[in-house]
């Protein structure tokens, strides 16, 4: 496990600053926000589902939510460009 | 030879793409395109404020309605539902923020310019630095400068023995991160949108000249869906801005219980 954490940090190391390198960045950061938009619009649906009176509020809150978290896909997005 | 044919017709948009040459002037304060847009922004704004509100009636028209409903989903969505009435003071800002954003970023899909005023970083960065004094401004002015740095920093609720690290990770995520994730998100969703339409229109461009014409319209297709998806992102960027910056004032604002 760690030879394989060792050959991949290596395998980073190597390809940043190559197209391959700015390609795995904006991958890579866009791994947690996907994971997170996900369960946030499951649980949005299942709330306005559930309440259907209370969509509205959900919305709102669900789309700040979206704000939040596209930020940190973005900022990986940003950083791919500034690699050189 | 396909191949050829199809390297020397695609051009593949770059960061130089948002680089413009002076129009006249000297390099650094120099009226160039995005000036130009600058002041498209501005004058549209002025216009559609003035003619909307030059003599309000009663009873509205077309226009006046548009502008009032506009204006009525900033003061309900954004001000009412993050802040409450005691917020209706920052009502002017938060629908300048709104307003200005959504004009700017609407460029992108306006035919002759595809251009997004907001994908210059320094839009972006000035709106959040005026939304930055402004939230801690309020909290400043409401709690005292003690009391506010108390309300950041020691949220309640905490175990002692965590307060340090809480008040070392609220400093930075409070005074430091805001106005950088403000600015960024704006920025890059706008430069995304461009890279995206540039993509997809430049490629059926190529593709149209090249040998699967079928694929030019495919990619066209592709790009015609994302001027309505970009749409939607335009309105959705400036709706979170200005609701952001609104729940910042609201959590400066905020009394302890």
């Amino acid at each position: 496990m760690v030879g394989l954490a060792i050959h991949l940090a290596g395998f980073l190391a190597a390809t940043l600053g190559t197209p391959i390198g700015k390609g795995l960045v904006y991958g890579l950061a866009a791994i947690g926000p996907g994971i997170g938009i996900g369960i946030l619009m499951g649980k949005s649906v299942e709330a306005m589902a559930r309440q259907p009176e209370a969509a509205g509020v959900v919305r709102g809150v669900m789309f700040i939510g979206i704000g939040l978290i596209e930020a940190l896909a973005l900022f990986g997005f940003v950083l791919s460009f500034i690699i050189t | 030879m396909i191949s050829g044919l199809l390297a020397s017709a695609f051009e593949r948009p770059t960061t130089k793409d948002f680089v413009w040459s002076c129009w006249f002037g000297k390099a650094p304060w120099c009226y160039n395109f995005i000036f130009f847009l600058l002041t498209i922004v501005f004058v549209t704004f002025v216009l559609l404020f003035w003619f909307a509100f030059r003599r309000p009636k009663v009873v509205p028209g077309k226009f006046q309605f548009i502008m009032e409903s506009g204006m009525e989903f900033v003061r309900q969505q954004v001000v009412m539902s993050m802040i409450g009435p005691e917020g209706l003071p920052f009502l002017a800002l938060l629908a300048t923020f709104f307003f200005f954003i959504l004009l700017g970023n609407i460029l992108e899909i306006t035919p002759f310019v595809m251009f997004p005023l907001n994908s210059r970083i320094g839009f972006p960065i000035v709106l959040a630095v005026i939304s930055w004094v402004t939230y801690n401004v309020v909290g400043i002015r409401r709690q005292g400068f003690f009391g506010y740095m108390k309300l950041v920093l020691f949220p309640p609720g905490v175990p002692r023995a965590l307060q340090p690290f809480i008040a070392l990770i609220e400093f930075i995520s409070v005074i430091l991160v805001r106005p950088l994730t403000l600015s960024v998100r704006l920025f890059a969703n706008m430069v995304a949108g461009h890279f995206l339409l540039a993509v997809f229109f430049l490629g059926s461009i190529a593709l149209f000249t090249g040998f699967p014409y079928i694929l030019g319209a495919v990619s066209f297709a592709m790009g015609t869906v994302l001027i309505g998806f970009e749409l939607f992102v335009a309105v959705l960027q400036a709706f979170i801005f200005s609701v952001l910056s609104a729940s910042y004032i609201a959590g400066a604002m905020a009394t302890e219980h």
